[in-house]
């Protein structure tokens, strides 16, 4: 599903050229589940970034979902995300402008696939994560907990085959990232979705397959959990 | 498509009050635009239709000798219906009036004129009793206000005493409102003429001879002909084309001018729109990666916000156009007085149209200037949103070509208008090198103020100066609005003290202000000793001989004429009149000379020594020759001199009726024509013109207009022939029409300046947007409203005053450059008008900012920074 292959990153600094990821390489099977961890600074975001195709490496390449990343353009990786790729980020990242509905209902619209159909989905989906009754709200009339399930329930809604979580329980307190972690694992399960994570809570990631330890820009553990 | 519309409606759901505050910064300008263009369609139309009625015939050929009885016969021969006037200046006393005086324009009148358009008098029956002939007369509405003459009352031309059996309310022919003013119309009939004894007296008579032409016969044609065949006549033609021509030329001069100002308007209000869109983008950043990371393209996602700026486009234009239309119905209004024929309101959609255009590219171009960053936003920003700041950065190809484009539209649209390239480059340039002497003074004030920051000054002091050159600063935008709007109003604010300063200057002490024309040679001492008895002695006078030219350089005129007219292409149809054709400049392969300086009437003077008003600037003056002296040195006057390609030692044959006399030019002076003094092109020595025919002008000064018209009185009463010219009363006459076209100019300006009082709003709301933030930490940091409003006055005063200042200066630079190559005039500025103009700036500057700034401080902080999230 996902190959990333001698990953390196590269940035240019005024204080000369820093490497942010050093030649990571990793597979990731269909349906897997892969929490990454490791300091704050260590390159997760980036990593996770260019998985994601967000962003494209200083040398070495992604594949995903069968499609090589790496040397694509700009226009061609936003069409193979919305094609593919579901995000949750750290900090929600809704559309401000945009109701709890029209904020799920983005990915299809995109594609030109928005009506009552995509509409009714989008409804089952938010009434999915608990929120069938706040389909009208806008981001700022939610909270914290409420903003990320959204942005889950718009992650899900174009049925990716690969989810990418930044920290998405990073800004939410005990109970609330509880039953978040609850429906990324539920919805992952049901749609057999490959899950990509990146997350300081050791518990969260004890409950993916397989733990990536980062250092540096560096893997320097690689574990499978019971 | 459908997602790009759908987006760009819903996200703009937060902000649509405010998108609709900015696409309010170029209503005005498109107003400004639509209304003029279409008071322009309209007049055009109103002179289409009532042209004719403008001439009042189908041709019409003036001389300054009645044409010869071969004309006529010509004319009747072509089956046309003729009628004649003669008309020149004299002076009218009103007995019923304490015999006051006043210089008219008589017209003396036979036959069927005007055999189009209206003859309007009240009452209405005047002309029929005019045509059935008598001692009657027919007076300018303004003399019968002027002297609260009735109809019924008489007043006296010459010998005779006339009854006025009415007042002119309109007649076709000219009227242009300085004519009238200074010589209003006295109509009487032709029989009636050569009693009051005035013809024979006066020199200066001007012959009409009115054709109505049969339907089959072009009136162009008939010119050409006549024109041709009566060369040695000397007589001028006017056609309803060419009136129409004329009109439309003056006409487009205006509107195009007033476009220019509405032009500005557009411009600022697009600097207005950019600079808010811009910070509409940098809040829209993060939605836009969000966008990127769902897997819109770059082009979808910028999409999302050009349909957003155009919608503000078609708004603006939209009610701009409605607005336009609004003004366009009252303006012809203001015009009324000015224009020579009614105009009648009609919307007309092309103007509608053209005007809604130019504001739609106009503000497209602005609005793309900042929006292309949007393409250029990375999906990175969504999960790392500190790297939001480099969005925009680099050079952008697109960006380059959109702000190229823009300097194209700014040139285009002002030559279009202009129609002279001149001009148009001119004024196109003017403004950009303004706008762009405000940026780099923007950029300068924000370095200053980084690199002498006040640190021991009080912390408002501090946090007002800092204000300048943080982030998200609105430096640029408010010194480049506001600096612009200063320098646009101040300079037309100037440009009016410059024109009637010049005027003032000429009634200045001790120079003459009451001018005497038409003096018989018999009468000027019996005319020194009685001005000198009503308290004004003569100050200058000068006797004028009239004279053509025969020879030039030795070819006779005739020759010089036929040959340049050889030389050059046959006239087209509907060809130009001779002397707009002569005036084109080279053609064939020698230079052409005027034909007007070859062919006019000269009116010369012979003097001992040079006037104040004059000074030799080549050549050496000679004052007195003997009797006899075979060739006459002479002075010519360096324009004419230029005009007719003239060297030092050149000869010059005249024609002084009838007798020759050769003379060569041996100086060039330079003359002062703004004073209201005897001045010639020609300056004869003494004693060789003291026994022609001839006639005096003399000047006097009187103390006010009371003494002025106890003065003309007594002349008057004395000399029934002489005429006098009242400068005050000319004076009085310009302001007037100065004070219209400046009322016209300055309402046009005042859509500029409120487009910048628009600006100016919108660019404090967006900077409220950007400072809420800030703001809100100040408060929870423990700032008192008090220190907040202070630290915004620290900005606001700041940024007024050097908007202000740059504006004045460029206003002074504006000024001097319309005074000398627009209007060619000594500029003159007022010090105390650029300190009000000034210190206005400023206040209207920092009331504005409070106005709309102060929503930013009665905001409980949790909301906004719950908002912000
Ligand atoms: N555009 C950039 N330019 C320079 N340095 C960057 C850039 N983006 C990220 N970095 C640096 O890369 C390192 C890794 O960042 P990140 O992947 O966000 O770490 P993590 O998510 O593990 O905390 C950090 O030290 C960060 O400062
Ligand atoms: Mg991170």
């Amino acid at each position: 599903m996902l190959k990333v292959q001698r990953l390196t990153k590269t940035y240019a600094t005024a204080a000369g050229p820093l490497t942010v990821l050093n030649e990571v390489s990793f597979e990731l099977g269909r349906g897997a589940s892969l929490a990454i961890v490791g300091p704050s600074g260590s390159g997760k975001t980036t990593l996770l970034g260019l998985c994601a195709g967000l962003d494209r490496p200083s040398t070495g390449d992604v594949v995903l979902a069968g499609e090589s990343i790496g040397e694509m353009s700009e226009d061609a990786r936003a069409r193979v995300r919305n094609a593919h790729v579901g995000f949750v980020f750290q900090n929600f990242q809704l559309v401000p402008t945009l109701t709890a509905l029209e904020n799920v209902l983005v990915p299809v619209e995109l594609r030109g696939e928005g009506g009552p159909a995509a509409e009714a989905e989008a409804e089952a989906l938010l009434g999915r994560v608990g929120l069938g009754e706040r389909t009208d709200h806008y981001p700022i009339q939610l909270s914290g907990g409420e903003q990320q399930r959204v942005a889950l329930a718009r992650a899900f809604m174009n049925r990716p085959k690969i989810l990418f979580c930044d920290e998405p329980t990073g800004n939410l307190d005990g109970a609330t990232a509880q039953a978040m972690v609850e429906l990324i694992f539920g919805l992952n399960h049901e749609r057999g979705t490959t899950l990509v994570l990146v997350t300081h809570d050791p518990e969260l990631a004890r409950k993916c397959g397989r733990i990536l330890r980062f250092k540096s820009g560096a893997v320097v553990a690689d574990e499978l959990t019971g | 498509m459908k997602f790009i519309l759908r987006m760009a409606w819903r996200d703009s759901r937060a902000s649509r009050r405010r998108l609709l505050l900015f696409s309010l910064s170029v209503v005005l300008g498109i107003a400004a635009l639509v209304a003029i263009g279409s008071l322009g369609a309209n007049l055009e139309r109103a002179i289409d239709d009532q042209a004719r009625g403008l001439l009042g015939a189908d041709l019409i050929v003036t001389g300054r000798n009645a044409p010869g009885p071969e004309v006529e016969a010509h004319a009747l021969a072509l089956g046309a219906q003729l009628a004649k006037e003669k008309s020149f200046s004299s002076m009218a006393l009103f007995p019923t009036a304490q015999n006051a005086t006043r210089l008219v324009n008589v017209r003396a009148l036979e036959g069927g004129f005007p055999f189009f358009g209206d003859f309007v008098t009240v009452p209405a029956d005047a002309p029929a009793k005019f045509r059935a002939g008598g001692d009657v007369a027919i007076l300018e509405e303004t003399l019968l206000r002027q002297y609260r003459v009735q109809v019924g009352d008489t007043v006296k031309l010459g010998e005779t005493r006339f009854t006025v059996i009415g007042s002119l309310q309109k007649l076709p022919g000219e009227s242009s409102a300085l004519a009238a003013t200074v010589a209003p119309r006295a109509l009487i009939p032709m029989d009636r003429l050569e009693a009051t004894g005035l013809a024979e007296r006066n020199v200066l008579v001007r012959h009409r001879l009115m054709l109505k032409l049969p339907e089959t016969l072009d009136p162009l044609a008939v010119e050409n002909e006549m024109r041709r065949k009566f060369r040695a006549e000397r007589l001028g033609f006017d056609t309803v084309a060419e009136r129409k021509r004329d009109l439309g030329r003056v006409l487009d001069n205006i509107s195009g001018f007033l476009s220019l100002v509405g032009f500005v308007a557009l411009f600022l209000g697009g600097i207005g729109i950019a600079s808010a869109i811009h910070v509409y983008i940098r809040q829209k950043i993060t939605t836009v990666a969000v966008l990127r990371c769902l897997g819109a393209s770059a082009w979808q996602s910028f999409a999302v916000y050009l349909v957003q700026g155009f919608a503000l486009g078609l708004f603006g234009a939209v009610c701009g156009a409605v607005l336009g239309v609004g003004v366009q119905a009252g303006l012809p209004n203001l015009f009324k007085d000015m224009l020579p024929f009614d105009v009648e309101f009609a919307i007309a959609w092309p103007a509608v149209a053209r005007g809604m255009g130019a504001g739609l590219v106009i503000c497209l171009l602005f609005t793309l200037l900042p929006l292309l960053a949007v393409r250029k936003v990375s999906p990175l920003v969504a999960i790392r949103s500190a790297f939001a700041e480099n969005v925009g950065a680099g050079r952008d190809p697109w960006r380059i070509a959109v702000g190229l484009f823009i300097v194209a539209a700014v040139y285009g649209f002002a030559i279009w208008q202009t129609t002279r390239l001149r001009d148009g480059v001119g004024f196109a340039s003017a403004l950009l090198v303004s706008f762009l002497l405000l940026a780099a003074l923007a950029k300068a004030v924000t370095w200053a103020a980084r690199r002498w920051f006040p640190k021991q000054l009080p912390y408002v002091v501090r946090q007002g100066v800092a204000n300048l050159y943080r982030p998200n600063n609105r430096t640029v935008l408010l010194l480049v609005s506001l600096g612009l709007g200063t320098f646009l109003m101040l300079t037309l604010f100037l440009t009016r003290t410059t024109l009637l300063r010049e005027i003032e200057f000429t009634n200045g002490g001790g120079r003459p202000n009451l001018l005497f024309f038409d003096i018989q040679d018999d009468q000027i001492d019996g005319l020194k000793a009685a001005s000198a008895a009503a308290g004004a002695p003569i100050i200058v006078h000068a006797p004028i001989i009239t004279m053509r030219i025969a020879a030039l350089k030795g070819r006779k005129v005739d020759d010089i004429l036929r040959d340049q007219r050889g030389g050059a292409p046959a006239p087209a149809q509907g060809g130009p009149d001779a002397e707009a054709e002569d005036r084109k400049g080279p053609g064939g392969g020698q230079a052409r000379l005027p034909g007007w300086t070859l062919r006019r009437e000269y009116r010369s003077t012979y003097r001992g020594k040079l006037e104040s008003s004059e000074r030799v600037v080549r050549g050496e003056f000679v004052g007195q020759v003997a009797a006899g002296e075979a060739v006459v040195p002479i002075s010519v006057e360096e324009g004419i001199f230029r005009d007719m390609g003239l060297q030092l030692g050149d000869e010059i044959e005249w024609d002084i009726q009838g007798v020759p006399m050769r003379t060569k030019v041996t100086s060039v002076r330079a003359v002062e024509w703004r004073r209201l003094e005897p001045n010639f092109f020609v300056v004869f020595p003494e004693g060789v013109l003291e026994g022609a025919p001839k006639f005096h002008v003399a000047a006097v000064r009187a103390r006010d207009s009371e003494h002025s018209a106890s003065v003309q009185r007594a002349i008057v009463e004395a000399f029934p022939s002489v005429t006098a010219i009242d400068l005050s009363l000319v004076l009085q006459t310009v302001d007037g029409i100065f004070t219209k076209v400046a009322f016209v100019i300055q309402f046009m300006a005042l859509f500029t300046v409120l487009t910048g009082v628009i600006v100016l709003a919108g660019a404090v709301m967006t900077g409220r947007f950007q400072r809420i933030r800030e703001t809100v930490l100040l408060r929870t940091l423990g700032a008192t409203q008090r220190q907040l409003v202070q630290i915004q006055l620290v900005e606001y005063l700041i940024l007024g005053f050097l908007a202000a200042f740059v504006g004045c200066l460029l206003s002074v630079g504006g000024n001097y450059l319309l005074a000398k190559y627009v209007f060619r005039i000594t500029p003159s500025v007022s010090i105390l008008l650029l300190a009000a103009g000034g210190l206005a700036v400023c206040a209207v500057t920092v009331v504005t900012g409070f106005l709309s700034g102060r929503g930013i401080t009665n905001h409980p902080p949790l909301e906004i920074l719950r908002q912000e999230t």
